[in-house]
């Protein structure tokens, strides 16, 4: 493909300095998403994980001579809950024959739309706020598996390997993003939103540890500023959030290095070895099979009904970027917003905003949601009972660590707020009881006390810090923060 | 019994399904023509004794339960080797199927078996289904009954062979470019390619997925309706299959031609290499018609000259990748080596003859990256203008007839030198396949040597009653 | 993106002809063919015969008429996601060249998936 994209405007940019040059980061993604179909892609053999191998085959799996591919109609549906969650336009799409010999893949060739995807453009909006676009969705069916036997179970040095064929022929998805991604940390948000949206929109299990959700990364760089784009390698094996993010600050200093010693950088696959950190060639393009790509003479083209697309929108529940937004104007909170986002991801928006509803101050609700209930147990803390903890805190009835411990209790306990703090004692102490506390910290600490007193703005800043901190130390944490603050600013002034 | 040799299937099985005489009479009868007669012919690849008396016996315990066993109780019938049977071997003539027992049957035997027919065994075939003579066979040649020197023209020469020598009254095959229609020119029998889809494709080991099309060959046109009617009709497993029920082929085959309007093509009659006693017998036929009632004139198909060529573009690209899959991970031949690779290579190396190697390469090319639109894109274009061309001449005719194979049956070993002239003899049958309309080839006359020539009509997608009774008339007027 | 890869050279009525040894043993290596030295010969002289007869086709100018992939006008042939049968495994394996640990073996593999 010589197709050129202009990479979007981004608040971050990542970036690596080698010599006197600066480069920038490009980056796009293509993830691998299994469809959570019963059967396969294109016959009714199990889509299953984990069975005893060569199992899961029927004539078409294997390839048999004279088997026939039919398409699993669940899996154009789920494509298009695909497309319709991430605002994508759903075309009329044809299936191509992508040729080359391997042993994993059973007729030496691949099933997959090649020019014409099902799923089209579409955008992914990331809780940090970058917006990423996305170039096309198709549908394909994933390889089989194999073992490497001796070699310590690599392919390089094995003595001979083995093929299990219960994964040839499962459905996938394949999300090719433009390249906007420009940090390593947007990347990892991208692959969890993306797999937010796969599992909230019942596509994928999402599962990358069963290899459910795998990852390429399309990764150039360039000097700071310039628009062209420069020559990418595509990385393999990344396997998890953290090796993605490793990698790509790995291979963008590798080809800054190539670049400022005056080498070119190469098109070419490369796999990220995960222990050395390191990522290595696989294979150059200009050694890249010749696909012979022609459309595949066994299907028709798949063309969704505009009616049945609709349907299937419409069905859709919201998608995590919508529900932050709709959780964010209800608490008056601008995004990005990291505790919006924590919410979402963890599904307690009802809890938030009923909590909210039920009179709670927002800030504190969301504080307390997204930090204090995201435990075992968390989610399921009746709205009304948050709202009446944040109202006792508010009402200064209780200290904002005393709430945190109450709130803890509530997870386990039906009790209500009030009896829970009275339980254990929580009762706003009285001020002659602080201030003695304050005048004993400060005689304990007196050259501490002094430097506070004549320091300037940064010291007194750091210094109260110190204090507020003994204090509670005193208190057990019982002391409110804020009267201690003002306690010591009385002293100090006085 | 008449001599179980030239029976009709529609008399086998009013005498099964009546009682007259058992299927395991018929079967063992035609098994005996078979090792008689077979060693000269060597129509089969494999005799499946044991296989064909189980089925007869289970279709005479049926009749004895005063079950029906289905239309075609207790017919003889024989496949090409290039239809998957599970647990009989399926080797497209080919090296590298060796020891490969499919383990399951096609949609197309699976329908035989349902109908009563007694699958009597596999025919041979050129490799793959790759050429017009039968020679390109792994396992050797198969010779014309009608003169054991000279081929029985293919890829379908076993099954025409079979049903020719009395073997079977019924024998199925694929027609990619004519390998139905041309052998039974060839042979002497009616060969009928039906509409693309009609058939379904699975268990079919693929040529050219979109041209293969499966279909029967018989001495009587009745039987190639009745087999059609069995084996045709929307398969769920096969996506290119048609979805319209199949008519009754059969109610309206003795209508005639009266009122119906033949278009004699043109181009056909003056294709490069046709013999001028082929395309005699060709006018001969359509006088025929025309004596019969059809109002018979000649028509054009221009694009039809154009056929050949865009065949042998889209058959071997679709073919290069089609045989893929040969490459001694899963099934059959494997030549052992040091890595997988190299092991990939010595099996395909050994495990393919020539004529494979050279349409793979060949097709391999036309996909290959920078030739695809001038190749392959291009050839599906001059599709299009055929399928246009044809359309245009059905707002003319009902029908059109042409000759099948441009000669009658030629020597062994005449045309193997040069790829070329063995691709020659698919001139008039190639356009079809491009079009995907059904077509049937019936014997109308013979050459100067005595052998059969072979008329062709040509009918409209899903057309094939009006093409049935067209045939049908010839048959009753051929000299 | 056009079928086939990379875009081409512009059609010239030349190609035919231009089909070298080279072509034909990058395309038998495509292939997974190995051919001897006289092999190439042969098979390049008949190649080039076969696409030479094509020149005819590669010669219309098609621009303006679509491309034909099915005989038959159909679209969105779907099947339900339902479990069908599965093949038995040991009848299977018995076809295949040589299995271990009920997988098929194959010898070493050189180089990752594409």
């Amino acid at each position: 493909m010589t197709i050129v994209f202009s990479t979007v405007d981004s608040d971050e940019i990542h970036t690596v300095t080698s010599g006197d040059t600066t480069y920038e980061l490009v980056c796009g993604l293509e993830v691998h998403a299994e469809l959570a179909t019963a059967t396969k892609m294109f016959s009714g053999a199990p889509n299953r994980f984990g069975d005893d191998p060569n199992t899961n085959i029927d004539p078409v799996t294997l390839g048999l001579p004279g088997s026939l591919p039919v398409v699993n109609e669940k899996a154009v549906e789920l494509a298009v809950r695909f497309g319709c969650a991430v605002g994508s336009e759903i075309r009329r799409s044809v299936f191509a024959r992508k040729n080359y010999f391997y042993p994993d893949m059973p007729k030496d060739f691949q099933i997959s739309q090649y020019d014409l995807p099902i799923v089209n453009e579409g955008t992914i909006e990331l809780p940090g706020g970058h917006v990423v676009g996305l170039e096309r969705a198709h549908l394909e069916e994933d390889t089989g598996k194999s073992t490497h036997v001796g070699g310590a179970g690599r392919i390089a040095g094995a003595d001979h390997s083995l093929v299990d064929y219960n994964r040839a022929g499962v459905p996938l998805l394949e999300i090719v993003s433009r390249p906007h991604v420009r940090t390593p940390e947007q990347a990892r948000q991208y692959v969890a939103e993306l797999r937010s949206i796969l599992v909230a929109a019942g596509v994928s299990d999402g599962k990358m540890e069963e290899g459910s959700l795998r990852v390429d990364a399309n990764i150039s760089v360039r000097p700071v500023g310039s628009d062209a784009l420069g020559t990418r390698c595509e990385i393999k094996n990344l396997n998890s959030l953290r090796s993605l993010g490793r990698a790509i600050e790995y291979e963008a200093q590798r080809q800054a290095d190539l670049l400022e010693a005056g080498e070119a950088v190469e098109q070419q696959t490369r796999h990220w070895d995960e222990e050395s950190g390191r990522t290595s060639k696989m294979r150059s393009k200009e050694e890249a099979d010749d696909y012979r790509y022609f459309p595949e003479p066994d299907l028709l083209p798949v063309d969704p009904d505009p009616a049945w697309v609709e349907e299937i929108r419409a069905a859709l529940p919201p998608m995590p970027a919508a529900r932050r937004h709709a959780l964010a104007s209800a608490t008056g909170v601008t995004l990005p917003d990291e505790t919006v986002a924590l919410i979402v991801e963890r599904g307690q928006e009802a809890q938030a905003l009923g909590a909210i509803e039920a009179g709670a101050d927002p800030a504190r609700v969301l504080v307390h949601v997204s930090q204090n209930l995201s435990g075992d147990g968390g989610a399921d803390v009746a709205a009304e009972r948050v709202a009446a903890l944040v109202a006792l805190e508010t009402s200064d009835a209780l200290t904002a660590t005393q709430a945190k411990q109450v709130l803890a209790e509530m997870v386990t306990s039906e009790e209500s707020p009030e009896d829970i703090a009275a339980a254990k004692g929580f009762e706003a102490m009285d001020t002659g009881a602080l201030e003695a506390m304050v005048d004993e910290v400060i005689a304990d600490h007196p050259d501490e006390w002094e430097q506070l007193r004549t320091g300037d703005e940064k010291t007194k800043g750091k210094l109260t810090g110190f204090f507020v901190g003994r204090v509670m130390g005193v208190s057990k944490g019982q002391a409110d923060g804020k009267a201690v603050t003002a306690l010591l600013r009385t002293r100090a002034d006085g | 019994m008449r001599e179980s040799s030239y029976i009709s299937a529609h008399e086998v099985a009013a005498g099964v399904r009546s009682g007259e005489w058992s299927a395991r009479q018929v079967v063992d009868e035609h098994l005996a023509a078979i090792e008689a007669g077979d060693g000269d012919i060597h129509a089969f690849l494999h005799v499946d004794v044991d296989g064909a008396r189980a089925s007869a016996d289970a279709v005479d315990a049926q009749v004895a339960v005063g079950e029906d066993p289905g239309p075609l109780a207790g017919v003889p019938v024989a496949l090409k080797d290039n239809m998957c049977t599970r647990g009989v071997p399926t080797t497209c003539s080919s090296r590298i199927l060796e020891g490969w027992v499919p383990p399951y049957d096609a949609t197309v035997v699976e329908r035989l078996a349902a109908a009563g027919a007694v699958a009597v065994g596999k025919t041979n075939l050129d490799e793959f289904a790759m050429g017009s003579s039968t020679e390109n066979s792994a396992f050797g040649p198969t010779r014309n009954p009608h003169d054991t020197s000279r081929v029985p023209g293919g890829s379908s020469g076993g099954s025409a062979a079979a049903v020719a020598a009395g073997f079977s009254p019924l024998a199925f095959g694929s027609d990619t470019g004519g390998s139905i229609r041309q052998p039974a020119a060839l042979c002497g029998v009616v060969g009928l390619k039906p509409t693309y889809g009609r058939v379904s494709r699975y268990g079919l080991i693929a040529f050219a997925s979109s041209l293969d099309q499966i279909g029967p060959f018989s001495r009587t046109v009745a039987d190639a309706a009745l087999a059609l009617q069995v084996i045709g009709g929307p398969d769920p497993r096969d996506a290119t299959s048609a979805p319209q029920a199949q008519p009754d082929y059969l109610a309206s085959l003795g209508d005639g031609v009266e009122g119906l309007r033949v278009g004699v093509v043109s181009e056909l009659l003056a294709m490069e290499g046709v013999a001028p006693e082929v395309a005699a017998q060709a006018r001969a036929a359509a006088d025929a018609l025309a004596a019969a009632g059809a109002k018979v004139e000649e028509v054009s198909v221009p694009a039809v000259t154009y056929g050949l060529s865009a065949y042998y573009l889209i058959a071997p690209a679709e073919a290069s990748s089609n045989l893929a899959r040969f490459d001694g991970v899963r099934y059959g031949l494997r030549v052992d080596a040091a890595t997988t690779d190299e092991m990939m290579v010595a099996t395909r190396t050994q495990g393919f003859g020539a004529e494979v190697k050279r349409r793979i390469m060949l097709g391999t090319y036309a996909l290959s990256a920078g030739y695809y639109d001038a190749f392959y894109g291009q050839a599906q274009r001059v599709r299009t203008l055929i399928t246009r061309d044809f359309a245009a001449a059905y707002e003319k005719v009902d029908v059109l007839l042409s000759p099948t194979s441009p000669t009658t049956a030629f020597a062994l070993g005449d045309k193997t030198a040069d790829p070329l002239t063995m691709y020659l003899n698919d001139v008039c049958t190639i356009p079809s396949n491009l079009s995907g309309d059904p077509a049937v080839s019936v014997p109308f006359g013979t050459g100067a040597d005595g052998l059969p020539i072979g008329v062709q009509v040509l009918a409209p997608a899903l057309g094939e009653v009006a093409m049935l009774r067209t045939a049908q008339t010839l048959e009753a007027a051929a000299p | 993106m056009a079928f086939g890869g990379r875009k081409g050279p512009a059609y010239d009525a030349a190609m035919a002809d231009r089909i070298t040894r080279d072509d034909v043993a990058l395309v038998a290596r495509l292939a997974r063919l190995e051919l001897t030295d006289e092999e190439l010969g042969t098979f390049t002289g008949q190649l080039q015969a076969v696409l030479g007869h094509a020149t005819d086709v590669e010669a219309l100018d098609l621009s303006g008429v679509p491309p034909t992939a099915h005989p038959l006008p159909l679209g969105n042939v779907l099947r339900p996601d339902v479990e069908g049968p599965t093949l038995d495994r040991a009848e299977v394996l018995a076809s295949a060249p040589q299995v271990e640990d009920d997988r098929f073996r194959v010898p070493t593999i050189l180089g990752e998936a594409p």
